[in-house]
């Protein structure tokens, strides 16, 4: 593992804005060369994307951060028993990412969900829709500033107009 | 032995003596129908589905009360709530209630389908009883299946006790 992370750091020192041991061996990096720092894992073993999920910073205090949103990855390499986490800062005016699609199918689905939940968008994703969440739902529910309970006035359309369908019936 | 007279049975019903003769109201022969083969359907939403699949199982055992779950709705006659309604679901479940036979009966168990439980969030429904007529209660998170029979039986309590609910001219 020390191994690898000194070559990451040689080989893309310019992408890769720090490296950490946490519980787990944590590289943060750059949303540009993101798509090469990650073939180059894939090709070195970490052929498994366990997960994908967005994060919202706003309001964090434990530690200072420069981005709101960021992307976090999984990867693990099955031969060597390694687990590696990437993180990727996404800025709140210009929240994209690029997609894993073309290198893991897994990462569509859970590209489409980091995207319904954090509003985060992947270049290159085939399919980028809202997943969990009602097609014409507004907001991305996870994000910090998105209140917890909407008031009857804020209240997703659908479920108004069907509370008005059933209760016409009733 | 010829007929001697009227003899009270039990409660509501009265025998011809010396015959197989039985004169009681058709409402007490309807309740005691419908009461006896209380046919739910299986339908779960969440953790109280698995709670109810314990109740209908074997140590529990729902068949010995005439309860079988059907997997119809066209062959139900109660249709528990078994668990968190999301806002996007709604309109299901009420569907799959619309598709059942008169006379129909709504069970709500477990907190979320009772008042949303710890649920006061965007996307859950602040009880079932939002879109549904609810006959009984069932609050637990998630109830025992003792709690579930209980509830069940106040419902044919509830049924056993109901007027004039058959024909078609009612």
């Amino acid at each position: 593992m020390e191994k690898l992370l000194t070559e990451l750091k040689e080989l893309f020192s310019n992408f890769i804005l720090e490296q950490k041991e946490k519980d787990v061996p944590t590289i943060v990096c750059q949303r540009e060369g993101f798509l090469k720092v990650v073939s180059f894992l894939k090709e070195r073993g970490f052929k498994h994307l366990i997960d994908l999920c967005g994060v919202d910073y706003q309001g964090y205090k434990a530690e200072k951060i420069s981005e709101r949103f960021g992307v976090v990855y999984h990867f693990y390499n099955l031969e060597e028993r390694l687990l590696l986490r990437v993180k990727v800062p996404v800025p709140e005016d210009d929240p994209w990412q690029y997609s894993l699609t073309s290198l893991w199918k897994t990462a569509n689905w859970f590209e489409r969900e980091c995207y319904d939940m954090f509003g985060i968008l992947f270049k290159g994703h085939p399919d980028l829709r809202r997943i969990l969440m009602p097609e014409d739902w507004e907001g991305y529910p996870l994000r910090k500033d998105y209140p917890l309970f909407l008031s009857p006035e804020e209240e997703w359309k659908g479920y108004k107009e069907f509370l008005k369908q059933v209760r016409g019936e009733r | 032995m010829g007929i001697t007279g009227v003899v009270e049975v039990g409660e509501g019903v009265k025998q011809i003596s010396g015959t197989p003769v039985f004169i009681t109201p058709l409402d007490k022969v309807f309740n005691w129908a419908r009461a006896g083969s209380l046919w739910p359907l299986t339908f779960g939403l969440a953790c109280c589905a698995i709670e109810m699949m314990a109740t209908g199982a074997s140590h529990f055992d729902l068949d010995r009360f005439g309860i079988i779950f059907r997997a119809s709705p066209r062959q139900a006659d109660v249709i528990i709530i078994a668990g968190t309604v999301t806002k996007k679901m709604a309109p299901m479940v009420r569907r799959v209630y619309d598709q059942m036979p008169e006379p129909k009966y709504v069970i709500a168990m477990g907190s979320c389908a009772c008042s949303g439980g710890v649920f006061r969030t965007y996307a859950t429904v602040q009880g079932a009883d939002e879109f549904l007529p609810v006959d009984v209660y069932i609050p637990g998170c998630p109830p025992r299946p003792e709690a579930l029979i209980y509830g069940l039986l106040q419902l044919q309590e509830k049924i056993k006790n109901e007027k004039g609910r058959w024909g078609f001219w009612r």
